[in-house]
């Protein structure tokens, strides 16, 4: 038996991986051993990918204990460069792991750099040319040769010919150098979350029509949804890609607000989807693939059918809202919810109906009085012209929309001072409304936004219209 | 008299037919959504028929928010929790304010009902109502359209009517600074703000209402009604004082514009 790895602490009394268990335990009688499992390791490493996601979608595995992260156009959410390493360093520290790491012009230099930099250097030019040639990770007798040859380092080999390089040392000594050098391209291979049930159809000869890719989605939408109900699981949200012959693919997404496994609905929504789509879907030189993917499964509860029909007059409400959804965009079917605020115009959250939570209660109006709130609400409030009798009393006369009203009744002022345990500046100004109505009876709700004390020439806005 | 001709046989057998069908004029209804001012339903045959279309005009620009809440409560008056559905254009909530939940909960309707539909353009709202007024199960549907609507024709509202007798829906059109067209509606409305009852220390009242009936299917149009929403009874309720406070010129403004519409 052998050491895989060692740690820091065993590094400094002298075991080396690779040394056989008898002489480690001869040299260092109290090593802790713990059995070696690949398996156990790479999965560890694809959870660490996982949380690596949050810095960038291009996380790639590099086996058995590297990871790639591809950060370009992503670091300045992390305050630049350093911030992101900060941040990297400080959560992988956290878990108990000793991290070596390096920022390099393409993943090869990156991950030479993490890997065989032994001394700093001004720049990332520089510090790869002084990288020792192991880093080009060739087989053991090239680097051995290219040691012997009196080429110690990368820049030793940089200066040279490539073509001498090539017919000494191989073509894979060339290569790499390459790579490393940057003048070779170093695809990443990037590790993606797959989604949970895919079906997909390959064709021998292209299909030069979008009715008959409908017709092929319509069949692996049923052959996706017999994979759902055999996971007792709904889809909730369904994405159809059509890869075309020349390269080109287009994705088809769309989502139900409840999970689903009926392929009659699925196929309707999708052809809603179709129908307003911008530009519609164009075979050009026909499809070769189509995949049906379901990124997200939720369990499917199953609904008795009561007597009355109230579940069947439900679902044919939970369809619409689909159906609209998918036309108009989730942001335009909504429902309204309390938020636990008294400023008026934040006091009522408009969510989309395809995931609103559960409703929650309203606060109802006292009996016997009128409604406190209006029925329409301006957001933002519109600003008026008043006129007062006192500078800090009621509206007398104001003019809204070009128009003059006189008051006749009013009630007020209900004083909603901001919220300062929120905001920094003390919450800004407190306001002053007054439920009015004019000669026609129309009911208006107007506010002074400030207080006399606050500000010395307080504005009037329009927030609502009462019924 | 003997059938001579078969083509006559051919056409009696579908009219027969189509009487049977229940005909697009026919008066059969599900039920009413009710105001709960007694006098008020029975004038109009019980309240605002189920399957059929009502429209709402807001006799002026600054009433759309009495029209507004007059077809929404009418709505929502409704036992049940079955979702009322509220078209309306993007623009819409610029122009006549956003729904504002916590005025409805104030109003004695439960907000948790309404489910808001934002179309782009008009075009779309049509489109939206066609599909909305197919979904049964709504208490109804509001459909809010500011101005001119030109693409509501008499083919698009026989279309919508239609729909809504075989969903058996109630679709409820908010036609806001609009002038009444004819249309196939079941019922018209004027509806104007109304000067609320005093409360203490000359604080504005509930609600009130002023509603003319432009025209009725089912019977004599003109009628003319001061209710008053009374939000703890749930229902609507005369005016408690007489029609005689209406400012004058008021009256006069609405009295010319159910003129022109009649």
């Amino acid at each position: 038996m052998r050491l895989a790895s060692v740690d820091a602490a065993a590094l400094a009394v002298g075991l080396r991986p690779g040394m056989s268990l008898a002489d480690a335990r001869a040299q260092f009688g109290e090593l802790v051993v713990i059995p070696h499992d690949p398996v156990l390791d790479h999965g560890w490493l694809d959870r660490l990918a996982q949380g690596c996601a949050r810095y960038t979608p291009l996380v790639a595995l590099d086996a058995p204990d590297g990871l790639i992260l591809d950060i370009a156009g992503a670091v300045h959410l992390f305050g630049g460069e350093a911030g992101l390493v900060a941040d990297v360093e400080h959560r992988i520290v956290r878990l108990g792991m000793t991290l070596r790491h390096a920022l390099g012009p393409t993943a090869d230099a990156a991950r030479a750099l993490a890997r065989y930099q032994t001394r700093p250097a001004p720049d990332e030019g520089q510090a790869i040319r002084r990288l020792p040639v192991a880093a080009l990770e060739l087989e053991t007798e090239a680097t051995t040769a290219l040691v012997r040859a009196g080429l110690k380092t990368i820049g030793d080999l940089a200066g040279r010919p490539m073509a001498n390089i090539a017919a000494r040392f191989g073509a894979d000594a060339a290569m790499a150098l390459r790579r490393l050098l940057g003048d070779a391209p170093s695809p990443l291979d990037p590790r993606v979350t797959p989604p949970p049930v895919v079906a997909e159809r390959r064709f021998a000869e292209p299909l030069g029509s979008t009715a008959h890719a409908t017709r092929i989605l319509a069949e692996l939408a049923a052959e996706a949804i017999g994979d759902l109900s055999k996971r007792g699981k709904g889809g909730r949200h369904f994405r159809a890609t059509f890869f075309r012959s020349d390269g080109l693919a287009r994705s088809i997404a769309i989502e139900t607000g409840h999970p689903t496994r009926d392929v009659g609905l699925v196929m309707r929504l999708f052809a809603e989807r179709m129908d307003s789509l911008a530009d519609p879907l164009d075979p050009g030189f026909g499809f070769d693939m189509i995949r049906l993917a379901v990124p997200r499964l939720e369990a499917l509860s199953t609904t008795q059918l009561k007597l009355e029909g109230g579940a069947v007059r439900e679902a044919e409400t939970d369809e619409l809202v689909d159906r609209l959804t998918v036309r108009l965009g989730r942001r335009r079917v909504r429902r309204l919810r309390p938020a636990d605020t008294h400023i008026p115009e934040q006091a009522q959250l408009e969510l989309p109906a395809i995931e609103a939570p559960e409703p929650s209660p309203w606060q109802a109006a006292e009996p016997g009085e009128p409604p406190t709130r209006p029925f329409h609400l301006f957001d933002p409030p519109q600003p008026i012209e008043v006129i007062a009798e006192v500078p800090d009393g009621p509206p007398h006369q104001f003019r809204w929309r070009r128009q003059a009203h006189a008051v006749r009744r009013y009630e007020g002022p209900e004083r909603i001072a901001a919220e300062w345990w929120r905001r920094r500046d003390n919450g800004g100004l407190t306001r002053d409304y007054y439920r009015v109505e004019d000669a026609q009876g129309r009911r208006f709700w107007l506010f002074r936004h400030g207080l006399y004390e606050e500000k010395d020439d307080p504005r009037w806005y329009i927030h609502g219209v009462f019924a | 008299m003997r059938e001579s001709s078969p083509t006559l046989a051919g056409l009696r057998k579908r009219i027969a037919r189509l009487t049977a069908n229940g005909g697009f004029e026919s008066r059969r209804t599900d039920g009413w959504l009710a105001s709960g001012h007694a006098r008020f339903d029975a004038a109009i045959g019980g309240g605002l028929a189920i399957g059929h279309t009502h429209e709402f005009f807001a006799a002026d620009a600054l009433d759309a928010t009495s029209a507004a809440a007059f077809a929404a409560l009418i709505a929502l008056r409704s036992p049940g929790k079955a979702p009322l559905l509220w078209l309306r254009t993007t623009d819409a909530g610029k122009r006549t304010g956003h729904i504002y939940a916590p005025g409805i909960a104030e109003l004695g309707g439960d907000p948790d009902r309404l489910l808001l539909v934002e179309a782009a353009d008009p075009k779309m709202l049509l489109a939206c109502a066609n599909d909305a007024i197919r979904c049964a199960g709504s208490a109804a549907v509001i459909v809010e359209s500011w101005g001119k609507f030109p693409l509501l024709d008499l083919t698009a509202g026989r279309r919508l009517a239609l729909g809504a007798r075989d969903a058996g829906t109630t679709l409820l059109m908010l036609r806001l600074n609009a002038t009444p067209t004819p249309s196939v509606a079941e019922t018209r409305w004027s509806v104007a703000a109304a000067p609320s009852r005093e409360l203490e220390a000359n604080a504005p009242g509930a609600p009130a209402f002023d509603l003319e009936l432009l025209r009725w299917r089912g019977g004599p149009a003109g009628t003319r009604w001061r209710l008053d929403w009374n939000h703890d009874e749930h229902a609507f309720e005369d005016a408690a004082l007489s029609g005689a406070l209406l400012p004058l010129p008021a009256r006069r403004a609405m009295a010319s514009q159910g003129a022109a519409a009649a």
